[in-house]
């Protein structure tokens, strides 16, 4: 049993797929994540400042000149860098790998909020709890008991729904099998209408997301800087349809 | 110290060469010798005088401190970082700007007299002490900031390496706690260099003084009685930290501007930050002292007699020189910059001098280049005190613009256009930073009346080894080589 968990963990490696030719930009992932982390609504007036604290978002870009313009969506979360920016700035080691799943952690207990991760993250996929956010009854109820509830001056961002893998694994184990593809599916994906988001382990050439990411439509966002994102956007452009 | 020398003045001489040498006498403090009692009980009475103007401040500037820094800090603390103006994708604001604004005030302090010591600058026997307060209580308004803009203060020691049971350390990859080793560095080694040459003066103040001052003085003074084993070893001291300081302080700034440029930030990621932050660091603290001083001889009893205009005029003249050296390494931020041709990092640098908050921009570059090389080539000027406040005040508001242009106005633009956004200061960190200027200037009001704040033994030593000297028919000031 241990040495199926140690070789299950030497074997993973959580990757994500987005299909943006099909992506409508519903924000159907951005509410689903939303329920399945805890994550606080900050209302109106900080929102729109720019202190939601959606781990996943739409960024919206019009393409074109007015009135001919068209929207283009780009869902935006943490892309768990293999080689991450956020990991050696923090001095407490809030923010580290995970040596099983290999993505990035946050610690919230041992976060400190000097908030450097959150600069030095070139995906901006880091949101800060700038106040303890109450959740009114009854909507305390829906509250996700796999996932901490953060407290104010701790940062947070997208953890892949680790708390969902690690379920999937102990699944897997409980039947006596190996993971399989399509065992560990996180919210934003399950929830999504269009299909347009896949997750699997890039360690298996054989997953759904392996073979999505030799797509000759994929792309890695900034992948010029080096940080290795697990995340692949595919886009093709007009003539797949997008 | 040897006995009294007396200075060499022509008794035959002509009247046209007795007002030259007068002249010489009026403009150089180390010309213009008093018997050395007479200096003491000078910096003894400058040290006691407490008018009632410098109560109202002490008690102004203490309350100040209570409500703007502390009151609003620990509100701050209670509700959360939200009260401040930072959002996404600007994380540090006004907070981090200030930090590295004390910082460099405070690096350049001990860096002026330090340097000034190595290169055995005579003018700066008066005001030595003047800068090296001001590094000591830069710091400890600027080193309030790392605990300041934390989300979770109450936690903080977790940046200390200590051990404990989890068996957890800081970890040393980050620049943060390089940052935190680098300034408990600089607090120490400035903090000893600040005692060293105090001590001669402490007990030249404890054999004049009397009760709570004279307890104060017999401890600080260490026992020192003036033999000739004690200067030995003192000398020995002070030169080796002032040698050693300098390089302590350019690793220090160093390691400050890579809390910016070790990260993947468009527009912090830089290798010439290091040598950049050191350049803006001397150019706003030598400016800080000129402030400094300028106040110091305007309030302070007798110190017209120690500040001169000679000391201005030499100042002066660093920070025009620093300032140019500080437009070289802005034109080399850009023009290498243009030469890289990275997208990201030209939108920047455009959309400083371009957006919203250009005139942040303007305003650093007209108060750091445009003042300084307008007005301080003139010696008029140079050695005009009130005209130099005001420049170097500008200076001083030039360099803030500065730490703000770089930190939230380049955060504020980064690769994804998506995530723009511009930060606005809150009341809170105005009344923050305004606060920490507050516990600075009170610090130093308290200071000025507990320590002496001219080294007076340097100065005697000073004005012992100058003497006017008769050579065929002009006296010309000459410089006996003590150490």
């Amino acid at each position: 049993m241990t040495e199926l968990l140690a070789k299950e963990a030497q074997d993973e490696k959580w990757g994500m797929v987005i299909d943006l030719d099909i992506c409508s930009g519903c924000q159907a992932c951005v509410t689903a994540c939303s329920m399945e982390n805890n994550i606080p609504f900050v209302g109106e007036d900080e929102m729109a400042y720019g202190r939601g604290m959606q781990w996943m978002r739409i960024r919206r870009y019009w393409e074109g000149e007015y009135p001919e313009v068209t929207p283009d969506h780009q869902p935006m979360l943490c892309q768990q860098c293999g080689s991450a920016p956020c990991e050696p700035v923090c001095p407490v080691f809030a923010t580290l790998h995970s040596e099983v799943e290999k993505i990035n952690l946050q610690v919230y207990n041992r976060c400190i909020g000097t908030r450097y991760c959150a600069n030095n993250c070139p995906y901006h996929a880091r949101t800060f709890n700038w106040f303890d956010y109450e959740i009114p009854a009854p909507m305390n109820s829906y509250l996700n008991p796999d996932v901490t509830v953060r407290r104010r001056g701790v940062m947070e961002k997208c953890t892949f729904c680790v708390q969902r893998i690690v379920k999937g694994r102990q699944q897997a184990s409980a039947e006596g099998r190996e993971i399989e593809d399509g065992d560990v599916t996180p919210a934003c994906a399950q929830a999504c209408p269009t299909d347009a988001i896949t997750f699997g382990n890039l360690s298996d050439p054989e997953s759904r997301v392996s073979k999505m990411v030799r797509s000759d439509r994929a792309y890695k966002e900034l992948e010029n800087l080096g940080t290795e994102p697990r995340v692949t956007y595919l886009k093709g452009g007009k003539s797949y349809g997008g | 110290m040897a006995a009294d020398v007396k200075p060499f003045i022509g008794s035959k001489a002509s009247p046209h060469q007795e007002s030259e040498a007068d002249e010489l006498r009026k403009e150089h403090l180390m010309l213009d010798p008093m018997p050395r009692d007479e200096m003491n009980q000078m910096v003894m009475e400058a040290m006691t005088t407490t008018t009632r103007n410098w109560w109202a401040w002490v008690i102004g500037l203490g309350l100040a401190v209570a409500v703007l820094l502390f009151g609003v800090w620990g509100y701050m603390i209670a509700t959360g970082m939200g009260v401040a103006g930072i959002r996404r994708p600007v994380f540090w604001g006004i907070f981090i700007v200030t930090f590295v604004f004390w910082i460099g005030i405070s690096h350049a302090g001990t860096f002026v007299s330090a340097i000034l010591r190595v290169f055995k600058a005579e003018f700066r026997r008066p005001f030595t002490r003047a800068a090296e307060l001001m590094t000591t209580f830069g710091l400890a308004a600027g080193a309030l900031y790392p605990l300041i803009h934390l989300g979770r203060v109450w936690v903080f020691y977790w940046m200390v390496p200590y051990p404990n049971a989890r068996w957890l350390w800081p970890n040393f990859r980050s620049a943060l706690v390089w940052d935190f080793l680098a300034i408990t560095t600089y607090l120490l080694s400035s903090t000893i260099y600040l005692f060293l040459p105090l001590i001669p003066d402490m007990a030249m103040a404890r054999d004049r003084s009397t009760g709570w001052r004279h307890f104060i003085y017999k401890l600080l003074a260490l026992g020192w009685r003036g033999t000739e084993a004690e200067w030995f070893r003192l000398r020995k001291a002070i030169s080796i930290f002032a040698f050693a300081i300098i390089p302590v302080m350019f690793s220090v700034h160093t390691i400050v501007s890579w809390d910016f440029a070790v990260s993947m930030v468009s527009g912090w990621q830089s290798s010439i930050f290091g040598p950049y932050f050191i350049i803006g660091a001397i150019l706003s603290g030598v400016s800080a002292v000129v402030t400094i001083l300028y106040i110091l001889r305007s309030t302070m009893k007798h110190m017209d007699y120690f500040i001169r205009k000679e000391h201005f005029d030499a100042l002066g003249k660093l920070i025009l020189i620093f300032s140019m050296a500080w437009a070289y390494f802005f034109f080399n931020e850009y023009i290498l910059a243009w030469y890289g041709g990275d997208a990201a990092l030209k939108q920047v640098l455009t959309l400083h001098a371009t957006g919203p908050s250009a005139w942040v921009w303007y305003t650093m570059l007209i108060c750091n280049v445009a003042i300084p090389w307008l007005f301080l080539w003139n010696k008029k000027v140079r050695r005009t005190p009130w005209l130099m406040f005001i420049i170097t005040i500008l200076v001083n508001v030039g360099m803030y613009a500065e730490r703000y242009t770089i930190i939230p106005l380049t955060l504020g633009h980064q690769r994804s256009p998506f995530d723009w956004g511009i930060y606005n200061p809150t009341i809170i960190e105005v009344s923050i930073a305004l606060g920490t200027l507050c516990l600075f200037i009170f610090l130093y009001l308290i200071a000025s009346r507990i320590i002496p704040l001219v080294p007076i033994w340097e100065v005697q030593e000073g004005q012992m080894s100058h003497t006017l000297r008769k050579v065929g028919k002009t006296e010309i000031p000459s410089v006996t080589e003590l150490e």
